[in-house]
């Protein structure tokens, strides 16, 4: 068990990542208020996009831009690939936010209210 | 662990502890202009944090179109329609979330063993491919900068289906708000 625990002292990073993003898959289920459910999937998105990043560092590297065509050492850089694929993602994440935002505002100009329970108790009517 | 490593994983820790609070804030605010901006600083302590651990243009990135534009977003649904949530209202207490959750944490946990440590040089993801990015980028592009040149270079036809993407969600939104009430 204590092996354990310093496994999971040593990652302090994915536990952060586990937090924000069960904290947001939770406001996202069980939040009545529209934008509160937004802002827990914005926290799922970058949580997931910060869990990609962290597995990119490299301990004692610099950011990855050459400033030496001699003798190169991978070593020295941090991983670029993971930081390209989730610029994409974090991009992607903006576009799918705004799309989410509009609905809302569908949403309000239709049933004039931001509540879950109220929509649904409208819709019912 | 000598000072320097104690000192890094201190500055680490701090990080994530802002991070963390913000993230909490952000939510347990009952004023939705407020509960908005503090997403915005959770979204600039992210940029700082990636910064931090080398991922400069992911930082820039998350600083222009999270912390910016995504509030910007934000705060123009919130003029448009109400800036507070009612009173009175805790999320509602639903037993598959309880139940659901908490084993899915568990699960995050668990696999947490088999991931490579933090910052190690010679993991899995750190070994294969992107070395051959690092070693070639310069001779075949010459861009000394990596990232653009896998992002504009090596894999320029993601980028370019990113745009799409972006365009065909510009227009998805705009067709939304301009629909006439029924």
């Amino acid at each position: 068990m204590g092996q354990i625990i310093d496994i999971w002292l040593s990652r302090p990073n994915l536990i952060t990542f586990i937090l924000i993003f069960l904290w947001g898959l939770y406001i996202m289920i069980a939040h009545h208020n529209l934008i509160k459910k937004l802002i827990g999937m914005y926290l799922v998105q970058t949580s997931v996009i910060f869990f990609f990043v962290t597995i990119s560092a490299k301990s004692g590297a610099t950011v990855p831009i050459l400033f030496d065509d001699g003798a190169m050492q991978p070593v020295q850089y941090a991983n670029p690939l993971p930081h390209v694929l989730m610029l994409t993602a974090i991009v992607v994440g903006v576009a799918t936010l705004g799309v989410s935002l509009a609905l809302v505002i569908a949403i309000y100009r239709q049933y004039q209210s931001l509540d879950e329970e109220e929509i649904l108790s409208q819709r019912l009517e | 662990m000598d000072e320097g490593a104690l000192m890094n994983f201190l500055a680490n820790v701090s990080l994530l502890l802002l991070l963390i609070m913000t993230a909490a804030g952000a939510v347990l605010v009952k004023d939705l202009i407020g509960a908005v901006l503090i997403l915005g600083s959770y979204s600039f302590f992210l940029a700082l944090t990636w910064a931090w651990l080398g991922a400069v243009d992911v930082a820039f990135t998350e600083a222009v179109v999270g912390a910016g534009l995504a509030t910007v977003f934000f705060l123009l649904t919130l003029f448009l329609t109400v800036p507070r949530e009612k009173q009175g209202q805790l999320p509602r207490v639903q037993w598959p979330v309880f139940v659901g959750l908490p084993l899915l944490g568990a699960l995050l946990l668990f696999v947490a063993t088999d991931l490579p440590e933090f910052g190690d040089p010679a993991s899995p993801p750190n070994t294969h491919i992107s070395p051959v990015y690092l070693e070639n980028s310069l001779k075949d592009t010459e861009t000394p900068n990596v990232v653009a040149s896998v992002l504009m270079d090596y894999r320029s036809f993601d980028t370019l289906i990113e745009t799409v993407v972006i365009f065909t969600s510009g227009i998805a939104a705009a067709l939304l708000l301009w629909r006439k009430k029924s």
